[in-house]
């Protein structure tokens, strides 16, 4: 099997101002949505209580949501979570109100007139029953704590691999990929913030793991294009990049399926705890291939890189191994 | 040049079965057991405990299947694969043969419920164990707390005040009068001398302290405070003091493998897996609280004047106004009698003539001698007990001193037996060096627990399957190579995850998952790259050869900048962050030992010994019809 046959260089370049704006577009869209109707975040980063509970029979909401507003704590959500017995309730932080008493006063509220089981994480029989699946509290502190070490991270990936990529190739290379893996990012959030997806623990996992994981992309790229310039010494830049990008597409198309056979697996297969993880990824991959390809290799042109950046003038070295050694 | 050396391929043999040596405990199930033990010196776990245990279980009814006896940490009882009911009825009755039916940690053995891997002890002794499971694929509770360091410096600047007023005392140093601003101590003196002689006494009696003079004429000062490497080593045993106490009362409560662990500066992690009773358990490590003993100033019936001023607002100095358990207001000296710190043991009773529960405190020598002296001058007066909780002092009984108490006194009051036995846990098991706040909570029940297991096996078992097959028919034989390079990826970070005793969480299996969709990245560059050298007309062997040795620095590449992500998230992440980078770092060095090294030598040993190899199997290898096709503008452009 061979799905990609290209008897010819694809004309990328040619194209790259239309891609670029498309780019742009949606670039702007995300910085749109984020600036207009921000994240959701999870209890993760904002602090307060979430309880997961299970119904024996279909829950019955309205009674659910009015002992839940009986407890008074302002913004509290009760809903559906998974299947029509499962039911999220999610409650702000209260000051003053430690969080054993939160959880307790929550459960009890819910539970209402049943009976509570000893343990105090069941109530009710029979049909009746109401399981506390999960419980979990957050303070404000450790939420104010977690955007710092995340924005740090974050920081700290973008920095590493700039470092990287400008050791190991030249600056144009490092700057034109973080600018193509920063927009993906910008735009998997712009997403999340469009259609209200919680945006929690596991997703910035998934959003710092999907950063190191597109630069591959633009990594293998940058490989080919010194690659070329090594081989193709007459051709032009644009041909270069062009056919740089043609010859690695099969593998980048093919890495990111596999990749993302994995990815739609846990999408299906893992539950709500892996949900919004698994669509961050799957959002990152589809956007990566089309960054590195379409926004990494014109960008790269554009700052100007030349075969004189990649390969020194003087020297004729008869592989990319030799030339690594006298790159700044 | 298709060859390895013979080392290499004993390396890929031994990397193999030491992978399989180390994944295979996982493989076995685990079995609920009982395990019993004790927390006294005085308790001996021996064979006739053993055999008390298994005689119990016997004449009860209750099938297990292995019961042993471990020097260390007791006899454990397993059951058949998932017969918990059984566990849970072996417990019962072991409880009521060994403990007399108490179960709140007074009696001499600890019953706690657990499982056990059913890993053969020859290999469990090779270090060959299964991963941990987190609590999010087990149920259980975890909790983050907060320790109040300025809270402990508070506290012992308290303790400083009192020892230097009563050293001044004793040295007959004549001062003004000790007081206290936040943790600085300012002692007044009225003589420069006299100051001098104060001086050289404290700074004599603790080499912690740190004086600084103050003042001028008649109002000369000293003000007191803590040494920095005093303060630090305040902060550090205030930390393990409050870890030995929340261990005390876990244990107490008869749940086994808590994990209490410091975590920077000022927070303890608690992990208590399979705990069946959280809402206890959150109760019982929530209550931070310290005990203090403390006469009352004044109450309803004595000294109201004094009271009806502290009521409008008034309160006198050196007091504090409480609400009592019977809805009224006392005032109580904030100069406590003594703390818990002085106390020894504290069970719950009955009291024998009104039958009310009651809990039996016994203090040691010191405290005993300070008892003695203030009730024998205090008998008829009232004295508080007081349960200090996040600052909030809450009185939990005011008794009159009916006689000269010592060592040993009962605290009664209105209390159900639940109380009483807690509030005697919290006394046993020790007196916090620091006021402590949960901060985070989690609390996974065992049903869901089960279910993230399923989601997360499901997810890794249907990618791969999926993965597998895809990567096998495009790539043929070369796919197979592959196919079988991923799987011992999986194998090895299995097992160096166990090696390591990793905690396995549901996004640690995420993690798996991920990195071998990341992993084939290296395979099908280097399948890519070979079918690319045969397209360009290159011979097979030299094919393969070329597409290892151009993949290779890609690969190294993209895993580099990969691995600078997962450590990052390693650095900042916290909890479920940490087990996802902790996962993901480890499968990307295995998989660059896997997809490379080893696929590698598979490669060669299937195809490399073939001096004429005509076709190497791996799918398709469209060649461009015409001739102004890339490689041939390479080829001959080289040429030239």
């Amino acid at each position: 099997m061979e799905f990609f046959r290209f008897s010819r260089d694809i004309p990328f370049m040619k194209y790259a101002v239309y891609f670029n704006v498309i780019s742009l577009l949606t670039f702007l869209i995300a910085v749109g949505a984020l600036a207009t109707k921000g994240l959701h975040y999870g209890i993760d980063f904002t602090g307060g209580t979430v309880a997961e509970l299970r119904y024996a029979q279909p829950a019955d909401m309205t009674q659910a949501r009015a002992a839940i507003e009986s407890l008074k704590t302002g913004e509290a959500v009760v809903q559906h979570f998974g299947t029509p017995q499962d039911v999220l309730v999610r409650l702000p932080l209260v000051p003053g109100v430690t969080n054993a008493q939160m959880s307790d006063n929550l459960f009890k509220a819910v539970c209402g007139t049943r009976t509570l089981a000893d343990s105090k994480n069941a109530c009710g029989e029979g049909a009746e029953r109401i399981e506390l699946k999960r419980v979990e509290f957050v303070g404000p502190q450790v939420g104010r704590e977690l955007f710092e070490n995340g924005a740090l991270a974050l920081l700290l990936v973008v920095a590493g691999i700039m470092i990287y990529l400008a050791v190991r190739f030249e600056w144009r290379f490092a700057v034109s990929a973080i600018i193509a893996n920063l927009h993906d990012i910008i735009i998997i959030l712009g997403l999340f913030a469009i259609f209200g997806w919680e945006f929690n623990l596991p997703v910035l996992a998934g959003v710092l793991a999907i950063l190191g994981y597109s630069v591959n992309e633009s990594v293998v790229i940058a490989d080919r294009v010194r690659e070329n310039f090594h081989k193709m010494r007459k051709a032009s830049v644009d041909h270069v990049i062009d056919n740089a990008i043609t010859s690695t597409i099969s593998r980048t198309i093919i890495t990111h399926g596999s990749t993302q056979i994995m990815v739609l697996s846990m999408l299906f297969f893992g539950g709500e705890t892996l949900h919004y993880f698994a669509l961050a990824l799957t959002i990152g991959i589809l956007f990566g291939i089309y960054s590195s390809v379409l926004v990494m290799a014109p960008l790269v042109r554009w700052l100007g890189t030349s075969r004189e950046n990649l390969v020194h003038a003087t020297e004729k070295p008869k592989d990319a191994l030799e030339a690594e050694k006298i790159l700044p | 040049m298709n060859r390895y050396p013979l080392w290499k391929y004993l390396i890929m043999i031994v990397a193999v079965v030491i992978g399989l040596f180390y994944t295979l405990p996982n493989i076995f199930p685990q079995v609920p057991a009982v395990q019993v033990s004790t927390n006294k010196t005085a308790v001996r776990l021996d064979a006739a405990l053993l055999d008390r245990v298994e005689k119990t279980l016997k004449s009860a009814g209750i099938p297990t299947t292995t019961a042993g006896l471990d020097p260390d940490n007791g006899v454990h009882i397993r059951f058949v694969k998932g017969d918990t009911e059984n566990q849970a009825k072996a417990k019962e009755v072991l409880i009521k043969e060994l403990n007399g039916g108490v179960a709140d940690g007074t009696g001499n053995y600890i019953v706690a419920l657990t499982s056990e891997s059913t890993t053969p002890r020859w290999m469990q002794e090779l270090n060959a164990k299964p991963m941990a499971l987190g609590l999010d694929l087990r149920g259980g509770v975890h909790f983050l707390m907060q320790v109040d360091m300025k809270g402990a410096l508070d506290r012992a600047a308290d303790r400083n005040a009192a020892d230097i007023r009563t050293l001044l005392r004793e040295k007959k140093i004549a001062y003004g009068g000790v007081d206290k601003a936040g943790a600085i101590i300012n002692v007044k003196f009225s003589d420069a001398a006299e100051r001098q002689k104060a001086e050289l006494a404290i700074s004599d009696s603790n080499k912690d302290l740190l004086l600084k003079e103050d003042g001028a004429g008649q109002d000369l000062r000293l003000l007191v405070t803590l040494k920095d490497e005093a303060k630090k080593k305040l902060a550090d045993s205030a930390i393990e003091q409050n870890q030995k106490v929340l261990g005390n009362r876990i244990n107490a409560l008869g749940l086994t493998e808590p994990i209490i662990q410091r975590q920077g500066a000022d927070r303890i992690v608690i992990q208590v897996p399979g705990a069946s009773d959280p809402a206890r358990l959150k109760d019982v490590i929530g209550r931070t609280g310290t005990l203090e003993l403390r006469m009352v100033d004044a109450d309803g019936q004595k000294n109201t004047a004094a009271l009806q001023a502290a009521q409008a607002g008034n309160v006198p100095f050196g007091t504090e106004l409480m609400n009592d358990r019977d809805g009224g207001q006392i005032l109580v000296k904030k100069q406590y009698v003594i703390t818990g710190e002085r106390i020894n043991g504290a069970e719950p009773a009955f009291d024998g003539q009104s039958n009310q529960p009651i809990v039996r405190v016994t203090t040691d020598g010191q405290g005993a001698r300070v008892l003695r002296d203030v009730t024998s001058q205090n008998i008829g007066n009232r004295m508080a007990i007081v349960l200090i909780e996040k600052g909030k002092p809450e009185v939990i009984t005011a008794p009159v001193i009916q006689g000269e108490l010592g060592s040993n006194f009962q605290i009664s009051g209105r209390m159900t037996t639940r109380e009483t036995s807690d509030i005697a846990l919290l006394i046993r098991s020790g007196s916090i060096a620091a006021p402590m706040e949960i901060i985070e909570e989690r609390t996974v029940g065992p049903s869901l627990g089960a279910e993230n297991i399923d989601r997360g096996f499901h997810s890794v078992l249907w990618g791969y399957l999926v993965l597998a097959t895809f990567i096998c028919i495009y790539y043929m034989v070369m796919g197979l190579i592959s196919t079988l390079a991923l799987s011992v990826n999986l194998l090895l970070l299995i097992a160096v995850l166990s090696m390591l005793q990793a905690t396995l969480t549901l996004p640690g299996i995420a993690a798996i998952a991920l990195t071998l969709g990341m992993a084939i990245d290296a395979n099908v560059l280097i399948n890519e790259r070979i079918r690319e050298e045969l397209r360009a007309g290159a011979k097979a062997q030299e094919a393969i050869s070329a597409g290892f040795e151009h993949a290779w620095r890609t690969i190294l590449d993209s895993n580099i900048t990969t691995l600078i992500a997962g450590l990052a998230l390693f650095v900042f992440g916290t909890g479920p962050v940490k087990g996802f980078a902790v996962v993901h770092c480890l499968g990307i060095l295995t998989s660059m030992f896997s997809a490379v090294f080893f696929s590698r030598g598979v490669v060669n040993l299937v195809y490399g010994s073939r001096k004429k190899l005509e076709k190497v199997s791996i799918g398709t290898v469209w060649r461009p019809p015409s001739v102004s096709t890339n490689a041939a503008v390479t080829a001959s452009v080289d040429a030239k």
